[in-house]
């Protein structure tokens, strides 16, 4: 739930000097390495789960129902008798691809607008910014509620509701660069030179606009997994018995009494992905653009 | 002062056509549903009478701008349509729900902002120690939490376990302290974060170095020069949070069956009351662009440095 204005306001841990290459001074952020570590953790478990775990996210066998956690169910079972561990694992298959393709939503409305608006300015950069003002007056996890429940339930229509959420951000941030970048010294040799506006857009405009929009993506991925899984917790979003983050938690508030340890390990997985993609987008800010440091 | 009311008419003017595009996009809405939008607005108990009552009603026969000039009209006289559940006014029942999810927000923010900048403050003034290492850490995992998932937790520990306060409903006065705890998290990790920096660079400033050089207190210097400073990070979180922080609330209001607008929300979109769904995404558009509002004229009158031309 974070906002890039905000959260480019970060004090460096260190001052890049000499050779400044993105990995290289990737590599030295040691919480935005803690973050890349636990995203390829997710991404193994994700792809290999059938090798990792015997058992089968959505079978149920109600005579293993709310076990505590043991040796042959690490974290315990739900109330249909199916392994957490294994259902979280198989989940993080569905929130990252969840997570995926609403920042791809995001992107692929969002950063052609921004360049076009700030590009070309006058009328057209006033109507897309209207249009962006009226999303913005949306809070965004109502407008992917809003979208879901007019558009009816089920995964392409979350992908869809939870992208459209994301796309004022990316339109709001291309824009600034691309007002930017239109009046550099390389943009006014290509026009002298007669290239298309579109030719201009597509080989200087975006290339030189596109290392806050990916810091912004890494960003949005955590944000787009909370929204989901939010929609999910409310039983709008994935629906049963697909194993998804939030609709586990979502079903798990109903033995919050009898068993609170049903709650716990699906939040946990949901935290440990956001943060991952949060430390590693902070990470990227600090090695790709180091003028967002404000010190 | 002539700039400031320039100003003034010109940011009213955004926030109009704002709430104009909201009221086209709430109608357009209808439209997304499958099947004869008539029909889902009545609701699936309604005869074909009241359904073909209700499209000459609303002007679903006719063209969209009909329907949302129709739309406008209503709103100008505060009518939000008849609930398709309960057939009572649609705005009745918000207004009866408003107050319960304005006094969450309200208290979720002081929460976090207090909190928030209690923990910027001590992180600053103890640059690079451990409890900076928390403070830092805590920032980051803060906004990385969903907001339901540390009310169940709140819930487990404070209400399951220790038995302090209650679990769910608004019965009791203590009622609101795990909502506002579990709404104000993410906003006091993001307040944290920026009091903390605003901190230090105000402490590295001349006019602080100067106190310092007259000898005034390590204490004195930090609450009298620094702290004054800590408002606008404040004020700028909730600017632009805001409207996570009225999503977050519907699902806290989830959590903790707090009777809000937000509860209302997700029941009528489970009762499939299209009405009520339009009605309280309308309101919560308004709220946001109201704070929203208040918060820029806000910005020019603690800070006359801004300036209304930008």
């Amino acid at each position: 739930m974070a906002d890039p204005d905000v959260r480019k306001v970060r004090v460096p841990d260190q001052v890049v000097t000499g050779r400044r290459t993105v990995w290289g001074s990737f590599r030295r952020n040691v919480p935005a390495l803690v973050g890349l570590a636990v995203l390829v953790g997710f991404l193994v478990l994700a792809v290999a789960a059938p090798l990792v775990t015997p058992y089968d996210p959505i079978k149920q066998d109600l005579s293993q129902a709310r076990l505590a956690p043991s040796l042959s169910h690490v974290f315990g079972t739900d109330n249909l008798g199916r392994d957490i561990f294994t259902r979280i694992i198989y989940g993080a298959r569905i929130s990252l691809v969840i997570g995926l393709l609403a920042v791809a939503v995001g992107l692929v409305v969002g950063v052609p607008l921004g360049l076009v608006s700030g590009y070309f300015g006058r009328w057209v950069d006033i109507g897309v910014q209207r249009l962006a003002d009226i999303m913005l007056a949306f809070p965004p996890f109502l407008l992917a509620l809003a979208m879901v429940a007019a558009l009816g339930i089920g995964i392409r229509n979350v992908i869809i509701a939870v992208g459209i959420s994301v796309i004022p951000v990316f339109i709001r941030l291309t824009r600034g660069s691309a007002l930017t970048i239109r009046t550099q010294g390389y943009v006014e040799a290509a026009r002298a030179e007669n290239a298309s506006n579109g030719y201009i857009i597509v080989r200087h405009v975006l290339p030189n606009a596109l290392a806050p929009v990916i810091v912004q993506a890494t960003l949005s991925l955590g944000i787009t997994i909370l929204t989901a899984s939010g929609l999910g917790f409310l039983g709008v979003g994935v629906q049963q018995p697909t194993p998804e983050w939030g609709s586990m938690l979502g079903d798990a508030r109903h033995y919050i009494f009898s068993d609170p340890t049903m709650a716990m390990f699906p939040g946990f997985a949901i935290v440990l992905g956001v943060l991952a993609f949060n430390l590693i987008g902070d990470g990227l800010r600090d090695a790709l653009d180091p003028h967002l440091r404000t010190f | 002062m002539s700039g400031f009311v320039q100003y003034l008419v010109r940011r009213l003017g955004v926030s109009l056509v704002s709430l104009l595009g909201v009221a086209l996009i709430v109608v357009l809405l209808t439209h997304l549903l499958p099947g004869d939008p008539a029909r889902t607005i009545a609701g699936v108990l309604a005869d074909q009478e009241e359904v073909d009552r209700l499209r000459r009603q609303l002007a679903l026969d006719r063209p969209i701008l009909v329907q949302y000039l129709h739309f406008v009209a209503g709103l100008l006289h505060g009518d939000l349509g008849e609930s398709a559940r309960t057939g009572q006014p649609v705005s009745s029942e918000i207004f009866a729900r408003l107050p319960a999810t304005l006094a969450l927000a309200v208290t979720g923010t002081l929460v976090g902002s207090v909190l928030g900048v209690v923990a910027g403050v001590v992180a600053a003034v103890r640059k690079t120690t451990t409890t900076d290492h928390v403070v830092s850490t805590l920032s980051v995992t803060g906004v990385s939490v969903p907001i339901y998932w540390l009310g169940l937790m709140l819930v487990i520990v404070f209400a399951v376990e220790l038995g302090w306060l209650p679990a769910a409903g608004a019965e009791q006065p203590t009622s609101i302290i795990l909502p506002s705890v579990a709404l104000g998290f993410f906003i006091m990790a993001l307040v944290a974060r920026m009091t903390r920096s605003t901190m230090l660079e105000v402490l590295g400033e001349d006019y602080v170095r100067t106190a310092r050089a007259k000898g005034a207190s390590e204490r004195r210097v930090v609450y009298k020069h620094a702290l004054r400073n800590a408002f606008i990070p404040v004020l700028t979180v909730i600017g632009l949070q805001f409207g996570n922080l009225l999503g977050g609330a519907v699902l806290t209001e989830t959590v903790f069956a707090w009777p809000g607008i937000g509860r209302l929300l997700v029941d009528s979109i489970f009762a499939r009351d299209f009405p009520m769904v339009q009605g309280i995404v309308l309101v919560y558009a308004v709220l946001l662009v109201v704070v929203n509002l208040m918060v820029d004229l806000m910005y020019t009158w603690i800070d006359p440095r801004i300036s209304f031309h930008g």
